[in-house]
């Protein structure tokens, strides 16, 4: 989970960076570029439930 | 390509503010000292001073070499037919650089201090678990790589700061006081380090608990606030400067909007944890006042003062929210508050310039060839720059610096033993403790 999360993270900064290069329509490229943070904000979910600390190693 | 020029009297304030700037490392340092246990008082202290050392050093040998200046040569990459500034070619070790007042040459001296004031963030969320010598080699890393690469992209004409040339997107990623560039990545830096960590031993029990490990130090954590806050007035004053083309008069703004985007962000936390808790909590109230230094970084030269009263106060409420989501949600043990003060507030200062932003004259932060387009470009759509900075940052940065953290730490341990944990830091790894005077915490050596 950890891994994916940190994919997603990379992932939706590529479609932000592709947004830019590939619209010169301001409201395509706006809407692409907050589908690239729609999808870090998911990367991000499953970065931190990923480091949930399991219930056995809290002491 | 022409750097923008400035005149003597702009190159002798700049100094004056520059030299403030180690003010708000000092402050930060008593900060964490005191927000930390007293057993890893002195540890921290120590770690501080070693961070900044490691820090100049490191960023002499090539951390200014990769971030270079505003029209420093550079590595241009060409995608779709548009140059992509994304990494300097100065020389190492500051070689072939003249220290002859040139805006480059104060640039340099500038960064100098802010690398080892970022290095300093992510020491708050380690605090009481972290090797001095797993911190300092972090540290390099930091000073060398991760911070160059993206202060390039926006205080060196990068890709971040040419998205209004280029693309006509706003003025490009605007962030004069460093709000992204020092306390996100430095924030961002403190995640994945306490990611790594893991929390503290006692921190979480079994029973879904949470119990406060307060600080040990109030009086050192608000004398803390007092000195960051003369610290970041320089900060943000010669940012702006060398960063955005400032005149020398926007420095009475940027100073008041400094102020005033602390005391209400400060205000604000203590409203709130009076609110919550029936009597205003200190520690929390001092993470609220450099939340707000920590937002006003980014805008300070382009709102006016009613702004920056709003922006400091959402700072405050946002840093004393996150903090307790943080700790209590997402398991995140972050002794000094660095992930919420300095990520989350600086995310919302950075958002915030979009916001809020009024540019009355050109914002000269690209090389100087550019600058007629960017003077006469289409400048709507600064939200959108600040939000791509914001994608960049954690996007990029976060994945960059938690992999090479790992890194580091697979081959180098971060997390102090448990008998060292038990035992304080100053014993385990300086051999002394802060205060030898008095007898804290006699149970400690006892066997368990």
């Amino acid at each position: 989970m950890k891994a994916v999360g940190f994919l997603m993270l990379l992932a939706g900064w590529f479609l932000v960076l592709a947004a830019i290069v590939l619209f010169a329509s301001p409201s395509l490229r706006a809407a692409f570029v907050l589908a690239g943070i729609g999808v870090e904000t998911l990367g991000l979910v499953l970065v931190f439930r990923s480091h949930l600390i399991p219930r056995e190693e809290k002491k | 390509m022409p750097a923008p020029r400035l005149t003597e009297v702009t190159t002798v304030a700049c100094l004056f503010f520059i030299f403030l700037v180690p003010l708000a490392a000092a402050g930060l340092a008593l900060m964490n000292v005191g927000l930390g246990r007293s057993r890893s008082a002195g540890h921290m202290m120590m770690a501080s001073l070693s961070a900044l050392a490691v820090a100049a050093l490191a960023y002499f040998v090539c951390g200014f070499s990769w971030q270079g200046f505003i029209g420093s040569p550079a590595h241009l990459l060409n995608i779709s037919g548009k140059s992509w500034n994304w990494i300097a070619a100065e020389p190492f070790f500051f070689r072939k650089f003249s220290f002859d007042g040139s805006p480059g040459s104060v640039a340099a001296l500038f960064q100098i201090f802010c690398v080892g004031f970022a290095a300093l963030i992510p020491l708050g969320s380690g605090a009481d678990r972290w090797r001095l010598r797993a911190s300092c080699l972090s540290t390099g890393i930091l000073a060398a790589l991760t911070y160059p690469l993206f202060a390039h992209w926006v205080w060196g004409g990068g890709w971040l700061a040419q998205l209004g040339v280029i693309y006509g997107i706003g003025r490009g990623f605007l962030d004069v006081g460093g709000a992204g560039s020092i306390q996100v990545l430095g924030g961002l830096t403190a995640l994945a380090v306490t990611w790594i960590l893991g929390p503290r031993r006692g921190k979480y029990s079994a029973d879904g608990m949470a119990p406060a490990i307060p600080g040990h130090n109030t009086v050192l954590v608000l004398f803390g606030c007092v000195l960051a806050l003369v610290g970041w007035i320089g900060l943000n004053s010669a940012g702006a400067i060398l960063f955005a083309g400032s005149e020398l008069s926007g420095a009475a703004l940027i100073a008041i909007n400094t102020m005033l985007a602390a005391s209400a962000s400060a205000l604000t936390a203590a409203f709130i944890t009076k609110i919550r808790f029936g009597k205003p909590d200190a520690s929390l109230t001092a993470n609220g006042w450099v939340g707000g230094l920590v937002a006003s970084s980014a805008s300070c030269a382009f709102v006016s003062p009613a702004e920056a009263v709003v922006i400091g106060s959402i700072a405050g409420a946002i840093v004393i929210f996150s903090i307790d989501w943080l700790e209590l949600r997402m398991e995140v043990d972050d002794p000094g508050g660095s992930v919420s003060v300095h990520a989350v507030g600086g995310i919302w200062g950075l958002l915030a310039l979009g916001v809020f932003g009024q540019f009355q004259r050109p914002v000269l932060n690209v090389a100087g060839d550019s600058l007629p387009a960017a003077i006469n470009g289409i400048a709507t759509g600064q939200w959108l720059a600040q939000l791509i900075g914001v994608a960049t940052l954690v996007g990029f940065v976060l994945p960059l610096t938690y992999g090479v953290n790992r890194l580091l730490n697979r081959f180098y341990p971060f997390r102090v033993s448990v008998e060292g944990e038990r035992q304080g830091m100053d014993l385990h790894e300086l051999g002394a403790g802060a205060y030898p005077e008095f007898v804290t915490h006699t149970d400690e050596f006892l066997p368990r």
